[in-house]
């Protein structure tokens, strides 16, 4: 480490360190590949700021679709928020919704087209605020369609103003001294809310702050594609992310936040899982 | 035991220099490089010759711009000898 930041004062020194570095090298062959980018996700670059929660989710729905083999079968529903573009980034058919309404344009689709796997993306403005009566409906009829919920707490896109998700004490620009419950109420756990309904079939709430926890994601997303496959009902998997630019932190730093707040307030796990069949 | 030779390979033009894969990299050989790429982003470069391929660093990254080689060496020790194989295929191991 010390020799490192002494190389560090000559700029001379330190690109011919890197360079001998990259140079020893001889593993860099198709056969030792153990992870790249899916084959679903387009080579578009993402618009996301840097350190977004989004990329991961997007990446772990393309892997889930490319291991299954069902890329030509898929049809995902956009929202409206950060991931309004979610549709450059998919190599699949796509469509958009109108703000909230993405779980509504979902189940006419899955509807015209049973034998597709359809699946909306969802921001926590997008279908805990505005969309909120669409979501309880579609839960509750139980259409056999995957939710994807990306929950930051904040709206990212419009610039960092208070959600429903978020939480108590939090400083958003529309709270600026932090959400006070008596004038602005209680942030929504609109998953163990919708886990209550008989039409839910898989219900689970994953993070994706660190590798331990984006495995574990990628389990959720594949059970939801696995359930909607076997005729199940409605699969809704909540990721808990974090929003760097308008929680005003750097990437690691909320992380670290949404290890320490985010995650006791909205505890990871399986919220409703199908009966075991004998 | 096997030795395990990884390495990775970072697309600099689409990293944004977030850093989440130089602090979930458990052998700490992922630091910010001094140049920028052309969107104006210091991207990630591999400063250390120790990585083993856990692809910790491609699990977190949000733009998928790492790609995770990985050498596993066979070890040249044996393992078993197979001393006798009767004639309904049974094999006796020594």
């Amino acid at each position: 480490m010390n020799e490192r930041r002494m190389l560090g004062s000559d700029q001379e020194l330190l690109d011919e360190h890197y360079e001998k570095v990259i140079a020893e090298e001889s593993v860099c062959i198709s056969d030792n590949l153990v992870y790249g980018k899916p084959e679903t996700l387009t080579s578009t670059p993402m618009h996301y700021c840097p350190g977004c929660g989004h990329g991961v989710a997007h990446r772990l729905i393309a892997e889930v679709i490319d291991e299954m083999g069902i890329q030509e079968k898929t049809i995902g529903v956009a929202p409206v928020g950060c991931a309004v573009f979610a549709y450059n980034y998919f190599d699949i058919d796509m469509s958009e919704a109108a703000h909230g309404r993405a779980s509504a344009v979902a189940t006419g689709i899955k509807r015209v087209l049973p034998d597709r796997y359809v699946f909306s993306y969802q921001g926590d403005g997008d279908l805990a605020a505005i969309g909120t009566g669409e979501t309880i409906h579609t839960c509750n009829r139980g259409e056999n369609i995957l939710i994807v919920f990306i929950n930051n707490g904040i709206y990212g896109m419009t610039g960092g103003q208070m959600a429903p998700t978020s939480l108590v004490g939090m400083k958003t620009t529309t709270s600026p001294f932090g959400r006070d419950t008596h004038e602005m109420g209680y942030p929504l756990k609109i998953t163990e809310l919708i886990a209550q309904l008989p039409g839910v079939y898989y219900c689970s709430r994953v993070a994706v702050n660190t590798p331990v926890h984006v495995r574990k994601a990628k389990k959720a997303i594949y059970n939801g594609f696995k359930y909607q496959e076997l005729n199940k009902g409605l699969s809704f998997v909540e990721i808990v992310t974090n929003c760097p630019s308008n929680w005003k932190m750097t990437p690691v730093e909320s992380n670290k936040w949404l290890e320490e707040n985010m995650i006791p307030f909205y505890p990871l796990g399986d919220l409703k899982v199908p009966k075991k069949e004998n | 035991m096997a030795k395990v030779k990884g390495d990775i390979v970072i697309d600099i033009e689409k990293c944004k220099g977030c850093e989440l894969c130089a602090s979930a990299c458990p052998q700490e050989s992922l630091e910010l490089s001094r140049k920028l790429n052309s969107k104006g982003y210091h991207y990630i470069i591999k400063i250390e010759d120790n990585c083993t391929g856990c692809t910790n660093c491609a699990l977190v990254c949000p733009d998928s711009v790492i790609k995770v080689y990985r050498r596993t060496e066979k070890s040249s020790e044996k393992v078993a000898t197979i001393t006798n194989v009767t004639g309904d295929l049974t094999v006796k191991v020594k």
